[in-house]
């Protein structure tokens, strides 16, 4: 935590994320930053802001974080618990406007690698979980929100492996391979700055810095070239009251705040 | 930053981008499952036997396997660690969200003990969400002893879903233009109607599905609380179905209420009373995880040697399931973890 500022990246990332989120839509979510930025919006923003887990669960009152995206959290006194596919072909019907996701590498268009660290199939450097739902809410939610660190291993020119599609290798190309039409990447919200994508080229853009770091920062940490607005905007702080519920009642034991950016 | 020229160096051929390269490990042949189900037995006999005697019964070596719930949430564990104690050998399994159940069926692999998991369907493997990545299912995977065919949550549950409707596939809007799809099974195909490229999944019918339930009478009428992930889906498309339940109750009170029936008796080979058979997963209304003993577990993973011993004292060891519950903390843990899930505010 910087005493300087009264905030640490994790929070100022979280709180960013949940001011992204509108009252009244949908959002599937997964544990972790993800689900601390849902409930900070649902009881500061967006207060009637509905989670959905990919298990099932289908707007709990959450009582503390979920560890698994299907335990029984995810549906505690909540309105369903329903199948893992009553949940995918809700985002598939488009009724689902948001997503949240995460991943070891994100390339210019948004696209995503949680399967394989290593180009090589049949030999990966290391081998990660795989799509899981990603592939699935990436492809069929509205809007995609990526949260993550960002540094250049993160930030690659080319993926390792395409686990979730964002816009693929530019315009149209979504549609082309038969993805919904106008879904796909929406904001990339790291501990440098909120990005989203060029209408035109789908290729990521930095909207937002966060005090105290500069254009050159966000860049020197980003293995391809980013496309930029001239003037920036400052990333607004965490406010005073989202401060407080997100330690206070988001999470009280320090579960994600307390952890380090992975 | 087109994908498709990717898979060229893995298969030789020039990639085709309307047809996945991955292995299909099972047919998807729609006569030859009629034909099993037609086989089974469909008589309102008692089924309620020992674990050990159900998995000697039902699992057979080189068998494709599924399993219930959600990696770590209402899952068959007691089921789960007899195939490993019993030393079942080259099975095919059905990884969504595979966290917890894929690190026990991977602790026969790798230790001396042949090789349990010969193939596998992923959708998720290798980690356990929040908790991280299993050192041992990276191991395992890593090097190359289990053949892979990638896929999602959803494409899973669907294949699943094709296998209970009875037809050889379906269609889904995800996984196109991906890798994922590229190292899957899949097709993708256009909707005769629209022209609407989609991508087409096969069904998948598990030779044998183990599935932890609350409640099942001695015929194997079950029901679930909480979400049914699959479940609903894997029940009527596996050709055998072993459920472990919390409680058996009498069938007076599966019949008092029919509407909370999720899986009939018809789909059920063997029902195995097992309390606290999810342990060390959550199983919803009853007990929270035990996120102390998979912790340990993940650490002992680190090192190899430390690893065997772990296993050794929980599993490989222990006589059978009620002995793991007890060498894990006995019925004070689980009090605790009772807690943990009806009070949750109160951590």
């Amino acid at each position: 935590m910087s005493i300087a500022t009264g905030y640490s990246p994790i929070e100022l990332m979280i709180c960013a994320a949940a001011r992204l989120l509108e009252d009244g839509a949908l959002v599937v979510v997964g544990t972790g930053m993800p689900c601390a930025a849902a409930m900070l919006a649902q009881k500061t923003t967006a207060p009637n802001l509905t989670l959905l887990f990919e298990a099932g669960g289908v707007g709990p009152r959450l009582p503390r974080m979920p560890i698994s995206v299907g335990d029984s959290r995810t549906f505690y006194q909540g309105l369903m618990a329903t199948s893992m596919a009553d949940i995918m072909e809700t985002c598939q019907r488009g009724m689902v406007d948001y997503t949240f996701l995460g991943g070891a590498q994100i390339d210019p268009f948004g696209n995503l690698n949680s399967t394989q660290i290593g180009r090589d199939y049949e030999h990966p450097d290391v081998r990660l979980p795989g799509s899981g739902g990603a592939n699935d809410l990436g492809s069929t939610c509205w809007k995609t929100l990526v949260i993550t660190p960002h540094d250049r291993r993160r930030f690659v020119p080319r993926l390792d492996f395409v686990t979730t599609p964002g816009f693929l290798d530019g315009p149209g190309a979504r549609e082309r391979a038969g993805l919904p039409a106008g879904s796909g990447p929406y904001k990339v919200v790291t501990s440098l700055a909120v990005l989203g994508f060029d209408e035109a080229s789908c290729r990521m853009r930095i909207e937002s810095l966060h005090e105290g770091v500069s254009h050159q920062e966000v860049q020197a940490n980003t293995g391809f070239e980013l496309l930029t607005r001239d003037p920036l905007d400052t990333t607004p702080p965490p406010s005073a009251e989202q401060l407080e519920v997100l330690r206070g009642e988001v999470d009280p034991h320090g579960y994600i705040l307390g952890r380090r950016a992975p | 930053m087109t994908t498709t020229s990717r898979v060229d160096s893995a298969g030789g051929e020039p990639a085709r981008a309307d047809r996945g390269q991955g292995e299909l490990f099972t047919s998807p042949d729609v006569e030859a499952a009629r034909q099993a189900f037609r086989a089974k037995s469909k008589r309102l006999v008692d089924k309620v036997m020992p674990v050990a005697d159900a998995v000697r019964q039902f699992v057979s070596n080189g068998d494709y396997l599924a399993s219930g719930g959600f990696g770590g949430d209402r899952i068959a564990t007691a089921l789960l660690h007899e195939i490993v104690r019993q030393r079942i050998q080259q099975l095919g399994f059905a990884g969504h969200t595979a966290t917890h159940d894929f690190q026990i069926l991977c602790s026969g692999n790798g230790t001396g003990r042949g090789q349990l998991l010969a193939c596998c369907d992923v959708a998720y493997i290798v980690g356990l969400e929040a908790r991280g990545l299993s050192p041992h299912a990276r191991r395992v995977v890593e090097s190359g002893q289990v053949k892979l065919c990638e896929w999602t949550n959803y494409a899973l549950a669907v294949r699943l879903q094709a296998a209970a409707m009875g037809v050889p596939f379906l269609p889904l809007r995800t996984m196109a233009g991906t890798d994922t799809f590229l190292h899957s099974a899949a097709r993708r195909i256009e909707c005769p109607f629209t022209g609407q490229p989609l991508i087409a999944v096969p069904a998948l019918w598990p030779d044998v599905a183990v599935i932890h339930v609350h409640e099942a009478d001695c015929f194997g009428n079950c029901r679930i609380r909480g979400t049914s992930v699959a479940d609903w889906h894997l029940a009527r498309a596996a050709k055998k179905l072993i459920v472990s339940c919390e409680r058996l109750v009498p069938n007076v009170e599966i019949r008092r209420d029919p509407t909370a029936t999720l899986i009939p008796f018809y789909c059920v080979d063997a029902v195995c009373e097992v309390p606290g058979g999810s342990y060390p997963g959550n199983m919803p209304y009853e007990y929270f995880s035990d996120e102390l003993h998979l912790k340990a577990w993940l650490e002992a993973e680190r090192e190899p040697l430390a690893h065997r011993e772990f296993l050794e004292r929980h599993l490989f060891g222990t006589a059978h399931f009620a002995e793991y519950l007890e060498v894990s903390g006995g019925q004070q843990r689980m009090d605790e973890l009772r807690r943990q899930e009806l009070q949750p505010e109160r951590g």
